[in-house]
């Protein structure tokens, strides 16, 4: 077989080289920690859901989403291959270390993408898929492509195309949209700036060499320290409706109260941090105990959706 | 041009994981058939 060689000297995924890639580099392109919170939001939608949803066609939906939500990782990796080689958390990703060229990304994406919305419509219905379909656009066309290189309310706008999978996971089951799935929607959707801001702050350095308006490098830490706040308390307010619209226990209630307490308090603890300050410690602990945060209340979600029909069974 | 021997193993690589993912389509697909129409597909006059 007669092929050209990889070319080192050539622009980032510009020719037509023989990919290096194996399949790691393929499933890395689908940004699998990004995959998991997808699956996982996605499934406890499915859960709190009213109605019922044959298991394996819910399983597929779940792969679905999963799968949509790596083409929407894939899409980003295509499109930001130059922000990632410059920045050190992304350098080794497989475009920018030169195992996988973009084209082959963008052909993986798009491919990936219309299998995963058509397949979804196919098994559950076609809301869910074009739910799906319309996060996967929002993602890579809306944030990656247009938002984040142009304003500092990048995450806060892209978030929306995170917060969207408990809605398909609702409406794949359901068919419709309600206040219940919206709800679950906003608990993501104001929590993921609180969450991004308390990395761009410690992070802030990576993100001003590759040219990102992030928050902290366009309004200063001491205004995104301020909104980190305001946003860690809509969020904790957010969390506990679930139980005030009755689609969840007051148990759920009480988890959420004190885990948005627990957010408050260590936005607050971010507010705190003196100007200067290099390690930034409150920002990391703020930016883990985000992660743990979203992890926990959603888990709670699925304990409170499951417990009853398990305790039904028992009885 | 002659194949490096790591780009052999790649297209190795990528040829298994493509050959799964084709197989796991099938798998699917045959699933989605036999819930949606139910257990009268295999309830049919010869």
């Amino acid at each position: 077989m007669s092929v050209t060689s990889t070319d080192e000297n050539l622009p980032l995924g510009a020719a037509p080289i023989l990919s290096d890639g194996d399949a790691r580099d393929f499933f890395a392109l689908l940004k699998p920690r990004v995959m998991s919170l997808v699956v996982f939001t996605a499934m406890v939608g499915m859960l709190v859901a009213p109605g019922h949803i044959n298991p394996a066609i819910g399983f597929i939906a779940v792969l679905c989403i999963a799968i949509g939500g790596g083409a929407s990782g894939a899409l980003n990796m295509w499109y930001e291959a130059d922000i990632d080689a410059v920045m050190k958390r992304t350098s080794n990703r497989p475009i920018p270390a030169g195992r996988i060229d973009r084209p082959t990304a963008l052909g993986f994406g798009l491919t990936l993408a219309a299998f995963s919305v058509f397949t979804l419509g196919l098994a559950a219905n076609w809301l869910a898929a074009g739910l799906l379909a319309f996060t996967i656009f929002f993602y890579a066309v809306v944030y990656t492509i247009w938002l984040k290189r142009s304003t500092p309310q990048n995450i806060v706008i892209g978030g929306a195309a995170g917060a969207l999978p408990p809605m398909i996971g609702w409406a794949a089951v359901t068919g419709d949209v309600s206040v219940a799935s919206v709800v679950l929607f906003l608990i993501i959707f104001l929590w993921t700036p609180a969450h991004f801001w308390a990395l761009a702050l410690f992070k802030s350095g990576d993100y001003g060499k590759a040219g990102i308006p992030m928050m902290p490098n366009v309004a200063g830490d001491a205004s995104t320290k301020r909104q980190i706040v305001v946003y860690a308390v809509l969020t904790a307010i957010s969390a506990v409706l679930p139980t005030a619209l009755g689609f969840a226990s007051l148990a759920y209630g009480a988890v959420a109260v004190v885990l948005g307490a627990g957010f408050v308090w260590y936005s607050i603890g971010v507010l705190r941090m003196p100007e200067g300050d290099e390690k930034m410690i409150p920002a990391k602990k703020m930016f883990g105990f985000s992660l743990l945060y979203l992890a926990i209340i959603f888990g709670a979600l699925m304990v409170d959706a499951l417990v009853p029909p398990l305790l039904a069974m028992v009885g | 041009m002659e194949l490096t021997e790591a780009q052999k193993k790649a297209r190795r690589s990528r040829s298994i994981a493509l050959g799964l993912v084709l197989a796991a389509l099938v798998v699917l697909f045959y699933v989605i058939t036999v819930v949606k129409l139910g257990p009268g597909l295999f309830d049919r006059p010869m």
